[in-house]
């Protein structure tokens, strides 16, 4: 432990401790842009300067550690002066269309603009002078707005192992992008969105389909259908200022319903109909020696990325579509019979806190059972809070509502579904209620938790089951390259794209560095759905009354031939360089 | 392996060839078993101007004459007078031939070779006293103030050949230290020497060595900075290229005392003939065993590997050259943890420049006190400047800490050529600043500079001259750096670009009284805020201008002029009346036809369509054009 | 910003064996990105999407990783170079003694900015940082040859060499 001051303050800390971290026990939070704690350490932004009495210049309290007898200011006229410029420079070379930015009152920089009282145009203005990409049926990157933190390719690269984009050139010139500036689409980009939830103002966004729902709900031939993904009631609430980790289902139900969609759906629903399939497909691979280990399929953006990455491992990936997918195809087939509407007619909202789920609405193969899409537009969770906002609905005031029938009980299962180990977690109570009917586990707390890598192995009747749980992309990798050279050996693989699972997706709200550097989101986030899981009547998937009723009335079994041709996919391999 | 005792017959065996090569007039008995030996620079700049022409002319004229077995030919490294290439030196007299062409070879081998008289009007005129005597090259004006340490075997012996180095005591060093000293007492002697870096920041080297030394790892890291990229700065290439083996004897004996077994040289690749002779050095130390394993027999052993640059400025910073080395774009690392705890590959590492390891291997074998003994009380040995600008003997000079500017431009630089008057020296490159006039007499060593806003930096030293615009220079230096500004930081990366922006509006006499402000805020805000060295110090060419030549800025910001008459935009060319005899060349050369008058009468220039490129002026034999 | 070149690659198997041996030989030496890129341009000149690709596939590595090693350094070029290469040294001794003229002069008469190849693919000019033939200032290279202390009335007669 060392003992240092802070602005006159004493404090002691450990000694592996930055200035930032000890300017924080003494309850000082130093602005920063580019420090994301774990993931961009590079102390490049230069905002977080603090000034050290006793030596020249100032350092950067992200990475400059603290020394027994240390002074620390952290608000001199040196620091504050510094402060202010670092912004007007940025402010320098941004393109100042804060008005009309996604992320205005938002944005970490107009913050900071505003507490230091900056003149943007005291050093002149760029003309812009990137083209936008907007390409992509997920992503746009205005670098005109890039302020080169990096953040972003400390979210491609570190945590998802990925590096689709990386800093090119050189001073002045120096911008992030693809290599040779291609657009996202043309790169090995998986559409995971981490790099929008890091950046700290508007430079990455996801590209909006509002409009077009926009569009479909005012138009009266349309059976405008919305259904919500598991993580989204954890995670909306946000959007409206309210504390981190609120189920604010009631509320959303009641507001999307609000906004003019003829019904809205519980997407929990068919995450209970993907373990169902999964389940019964994982059990036939075990049974009659099929691939394994077999791997999820829930989360295109691991999809893509084994695809691109590691095609070689496409027999391994479980063939059931994604719950979006699901229920794009369950409600343009099953629910279109059942109320004599015309798929045609019917438009299929999703709200999943996902950007690579835009990319998959845009997957044949997967979202077009008949000669439409089956799931029309995917929306993030930010863009729905947008349109509540738009539509002046109080949010927090809402009464809550009920999802509509028939897709509105779900099984705790599905509702994990969206923290990582919950897709894992509901195909093993499923999995070994049917290997060994006298089993009554439900809590598979093993596989629980927000650590990137976690296993298990299970015995039930006499199958050993060895499973491994990642979430984060350069951790799947570290499970495949282990599972390559034999080092591990594997039945079951659960990866997430986005760390923690979909809970902390790239279409989550944005949270800024000064959450997220202190905040523990994901856990949070988590216990919502963990919380409600224990509350809930059934646990089980395959369990649910409206389960009993799709295969009763429509799919006949799980793996059966109407399932095979609406529930299950195919991939394709993808390009690496 | 190779022993001690081998080394030592080594130096015996070529002891004498290389000893009738030095600059001086005495009589040194001529004991090298040849007549004569002729020693052609074959550094960068004399290749440049045609040495290979005159080596390939010898080696015909020798064999045409029958000369093998009397005259030997050696391509060594840099003399310092490279305006005056190529450069020939004949021993054992010692007489100097400066821009050498093939074509006078002939006369030079009959005449002198042969006939043992040198060919006067050939020979650098400095040497040929009025009464035909002949000078020592240490008694001329370039020479005689000189005190060659680091750059002692440069233009002495053949760097490609590591037997030339032995015979000038070359290893015994790194012998003595492997057999007789514990690495505490190399750091206690470097302590002791007083030697500091060499490379800009003057960081005692001693000191660096320790901390090294006491981080603990499996494996630890010798660096050599030879990535050289002052613009208009070659002191470590010469060396490179001079004494190549030099700078592997002090490495090994750095890595020995730090506890590193593998060495890295980071060489710009834009010196081919550096890096050459450097794989040749390091082939025949590991062929040898003066590198490899088990050196001397010891326990020691010592590898070295080259990296080349790839034209980033900022990787002379240590940390972004560690970074290159490892294989990423050269982008500096926060500081701490420091390369001594943290370095290379993430283990503990030392890294000096060239000149630096130039100086370790002699105070290893003449001991601390003899280094000590030249020098200023806080700057210890010497420094070589590289010598450019309005100076006329451009070139390569080392001096002893504490030699005045003066000695430096007026003595041994020759002065400033065609009768103009000195304005102000640079130093430090884009990192260092000026010194005015008034302080040409300030003895040099890294505290003076320091003081009078520049710094030692690696050793460029431009001089300027009064038709050189100070405003203009800080903006060339900036230019500079915001094309090698790495990116990575704010302040560094926009910064640049916004000083540049605010000193050209001032140039194209387009600034304002609050420009100036602007740019003391900048200047003060790069400083303070900047990642690393390259933007912390980017603005000392500004603020070492405005220090001492603000009347320039005022000029051009208010009275809208510029008093040297380089910043195109506030000059103007005007006719005198007078003086026009109306000839017609300034119109008939003027390339946009801004130049009107009828035959002998006096012509006008149009200052909307003139372009002020000056070429009017050059063509006038009358003088009758003026630049305003 | 990338800008892909005229001309389009012409890389042989040859040349790809060359590289790939290369890298196959240094692979487990740490950081050999930059010495396979500088193997890279020796073996074809330039750097270009399909050369870059060979190096980030035999090193399994991310494209963007070499292309952002690639573009940080000035000596690597994406664009192919000219048949003679013309480098004008901008180094502080060279710029006092007037090689932005230089600069200026050859830039018309060749009718291309620095860093581009006129459109026959005859020339191409560069800028150089110091060579280190101060004493020479201003001096160019035009492939090998160092031409020093130069003036702008010398150009056309040195272009003139290099035209036929």
């Amino acid at each position: 432990m060392v003992t240092l001051k802070i602005n006159g303050k004493s404090v002691t800390v450990p000694e592996d401790y930055t200035i930032l971290q000890a300017a924080k026990e003494v309850n000082v939070e130093i602005p920063t842009l580019c420090y994301l704690k774990d993931i961009n350490c590079i102390a490049s932004c230069r905002v977080c300067v603090v000034e050290i009495k006793g030596r020249p210049g100032l350092v950067a309290s992200c990475v400059y550690p603290v020394a027994e007898g240390m002074e620390v200011l952290t608000n001199s006229p040196a620091v504050r002066a510094s402060r202010k410029m670092t912004i007007e420079m940025l402010l320098s070379n941004h393109n100042k269309k804060c008005l009309s930015c996604s992320r205005s009152t938002n944005c970490e920089l107009q913050r900071l603009a505003n507490d230091y009282n900056v003149d943007e145009t005291r050093f002149g203005s760029e003309a812009p002078r990137y083209d936008i990409d907007d390409v992509s049926p997920y992503l746009v990157r205005d670098n005109n707005k890039c302020i080169l933190c990096r953040r972003c390719v400390a979210a491609c690269s570190k945590v998802q192992g990925i590096g689709a984009i990386g800093a090119i050139a050189r001073g002045y010139k120096t911008h992030i992008d693809g290599a040779f500036e291609k657009c996202a689409s043309e790169t090995t980009c998986v559409g995971c969105g981490q790099c929008i939830v890091a950046c700290p103002v508007g430079a990455l966004r996801e590209k909006t389909n509002v409009d077009l729902v926009w569009e479909a709900l005012g138009n009266p031939d349309k059976h405008v259908i919305a259904f919500t993904a598991p993580s989204i009631k954890a995670t909306l609430g946000e959007c409206f200022d309210m504390p981190i980790g609120t189920n604010v289902e009631g509320e959303m139900v009641s507001a999307i319903r609000q906004l003019g969609f003829d019904k809205v759906f519980n997407m929990d629903v068919t995450a209970d109909l993907t373990i169902v399939e999964e389940a019964n497909e994982f059990l036939g691979r075990v049974q009659n020696g099929g691939t394994l280990p077999m791997m999820t399929s829930c989360c295109p953006g691991w999809v893509k990325f084994v695809e691109h990455q590691y095609p070689e491992f496409i027999p391994n990936l479980s063939t059931c579509k994604s719950p979006q997918a699901m229920f794009g195809a369950v409600l343009k087939s099953y629910y279109a019979e059942k109320n004599n509407i015309d798929p045609k007619d019917i438009f299929v909202v999703s709200v999943i806190p996902c950007t690579a789920k835009k990319f998959e609405v845009t997957r044949e193969q997967v979202n077009k059972t008949g000669d439409f899409q089956d799931v029309d537009v995917s929306l993030t969770t930010r863009e729905l809070g947008n349109m509540i906002k738009n539509a002046g609905i109080k949010f927090a005031e809402l009464d809550k509502e009920e999802y509509d029938n028939p897709f509105e009980t779900a099984s705790g299962g599905g509702v994990i579904f969206g923290a990582t180990g919950g897709v894992m977690e509901a195909a093993l109570r499923t999995a070994v209620k049917k290997l060994d009917p006298d089993c009554d586990i439900i809590d598979f707390n093993e596989v629980r938790g927000t650590d990137g890598i976690k296993e298990a192995e299970y015995t039930v009747n006499g199958t050993t089951i060895k499973v491994a749980v990642a979430s984060g992309l350069a951790n799947a990798r570290k499970i495949l390259e282990s599972v390559k050279s034999g080092e591990k050996d594997y039945q079951f693989i659960e990866v997430m794209a986005c760390p923690g699972g979909c809970i902390n997706g790239g279409g989550q709200p944005c949270q800024s560095d000064s959450v997220k550097n202190y905040v523990d989101l994901k856990t949070i986030r988590a216990k919502a759905l963990y919380d409600e899981d224990a509350s809930l009547e059934y646990r089980r998937s395959h369990e649910t009354p409206v389960m009993d009723m799709l295969y009763k009335e429509y799919f006949g079994e799980p793996g059966g031939e109407r399932s095979h041709k609406l529930l299950h996919t195919s991939y394709v391999e993808r390009h690496k360089y | 392996m190779l022993t001690i005792q081998e080394l030592e017959n080594i130096r015996k065996s070529k002891e004498k060839l290389v000893a009738v090569r030095h600059h001086r007039n005495d009589d040194t008995p001529n004991e090298s078993g040849y007549k004569y030996q002729v020693l052609v620079c074959g550094g960068t700049g004399c290749t440049s101007s045609g040495c290979k022409n005159v080596v390939a002319a010898l080696r015909e004229q020798i064999a045409e004459h029958k000369l093998e077995n009397d005259v030997k030919i050696v391509t060594t490294g840099c003399f310092g007078l490279c305006a005056l290439g190529p450069i020939m030196i004949v021993y054992p007299e010692g007489t100097f031939y400066s821009a050498v062409k093939a074509e006078t070879i002939p006369e030079i081998v009959e005449e002198h070779l042969i006939n043992g008289n040198p060919v006067k009007h050939l020979l650098y005129q400095q040497t040929v006293c009025e009464d035909g005597s002949i000078k020592s090259l240490d008694e001329t004006d370039f020479y005689k103030k000189q005190l060659r340490v680091a750059l002692r075997n440069c233009g002495v012996i053949d760097p490609e050949d590591i037997e030339e180095y032995i015979a000038t005591g070359g290893y015994s060093a790194l012998a003595k230290v492997l057999t007789e000293m514990t690495p505490d007492d190399v750091i206690q002697t470097l302590l002791d020497s007083g030697l500091r870096g060499r490379g800009g920041g003057g960081f005692p080297t001693g000191r660096k060595w320790a901390f090294a030394k006491a981080s603990v790892s499996d494996q630890k890291y010798v660096c050599c900075n030879a990535d050289e990229g002052d613009p208009g700065a070659f002191m470590d290439r010469s060396i490179l290229e001079g004494d190549p083996h030099s700078v592997l004897e002090a490495m090994a004996i750095a890595g020995y005392t730090i506890g590193a077994s593998q060495g890295y040289i980071y060489v710009r690749a834009e010196y081919p003939v550096a890096v050459k002779r450097l794989l040749i050095a390091i082939e025949q130390a590991e062929k040898l065993g003066v590198l490899g394993d088990n050196i001397f027999g010891t326990d020691f052993s010592f590898k070295i590997e080259l990296r080349l640059g790839a034209g980033a400025f900022v990787c002379g910073e240590e940390t972004a050259l560690m970074t290159s080395i490892e294989g990423h774009r050269g982008e500096p690392r926060p500081r701490p943890p420091f390369p001594a705890v943290k370095g290379l590959f993430g283990k503990p590492t030392i890294l000096n420049n060239v000149e630096t390891y130039a100086n370790i291997a002699q105070i290893i074998n003449k001991g601390a006190d003899w280094f000590a003994s030249m020098g200023t009380e806080t700057s210890k040995g010497t420094k070589v400047f590289a010598l450019g600008g309005k100076i006329t003997n451009v070139g390569l000079v080392e001096i002893p800490m504490g030699t005045t500017l003066r000695e430096i431009v007026e003595e041994i630089g020759g002065g400033v050529p065609n009768g103009k008057k000195f304005k102000a020296a640079q130093t430090g490159g884009p990192s260092g600043g000026c010194i005015p006039a008034e302080h040409i007499d300030v003895p040099i060593d890294y505290e003076n500079l320091i003081a009078l806003g520049s710094m030692m930096g690696s050793g460029g030293l431009i001089v300027m001259d009064e038709d050189n615009c100070m405003v203009d220079i800080a903006k060339f230096f900036l230019e500079f750096t915001v094309d090698e500004s790495c990116g990575k930081c704010t302040p560094c990366r926009i910064g640049t670009k916004r000083l540049y922006e605010l000193i050209d509006k001032i140039t194209s006499g387009k600034g304002e009284p609050e420009d100036i402000d602007k740019i003391k805020e900048l200047c003060a805000y790069m400083k303070s805020t900047s990642l690393c060295a390259l933007g912390q110090t980017a603005s000392n060419p500004v603020v070492s201008t405005m220090r001492y030549f603000m009347d320039e800025y005022e000029a051009h910001v208010k009275d809208k002029t510029c008093p040297a008459g380089v910043c195109k935009e506030l000059t103007s060319y005007e006719i005198i009346p007078e003086k026009c005899k109306g000839c017609t060349l300034c119109a008939r050369n003027c390339p946009v036809n801004a130049i009107s008058g009828k035959v002998k009468e006096p012509h006008v220039i149009d200052k909307e369509k003139c372009i002020k490129c000056g070429m009017c002026m050059n063509n006038c034999k009358f003088g009758a054009i003026v630049k305003k | 910003m990338y800008k892909e070149p005229a001309v389009p690659f012409k890389g042989t198997k040859e040349q790809e064996q060359e590289l790939l041996s290369f890298i196959e030989a240094n692979k487990d030496e740490r950081g050999v990105l930059m010495p396979a890129l500088q193997k890279a341009q020796e073996i074809y000149g330039y750097l270009p999407i399909e050369v870059q690709t060979m190096v980030a596939r035999a090193l399994d590595m991310p494209l963007s990783e070499v292309y952002g090693v690639a573009t940080f350094y000035s000596q690597f070029s994406l664009n192919p170079k000219g048949e003679h290469r013309i480098s004008v040294c901008l180094g502080t001794a060279c710029y006092v003694k007037g090689a932005d003229k230089i600069m200026e002069g050859l830039e018309a008469r060749l009718g291309i900015k620095c860093g581009e190849c006129t459109p026959d693919g005859k020339f191409s000019l560069d800028s150089a940082r110091c060579i280190g033939a101060c004493g020479l200032a201003p001096v160019m290279l035009v492939d090998e040859d160092v031409y020093g202390r130069l003036t702008v009335d010398e150009l056309d007669d040195i272009l003139a060499k290099y035209r036929d």
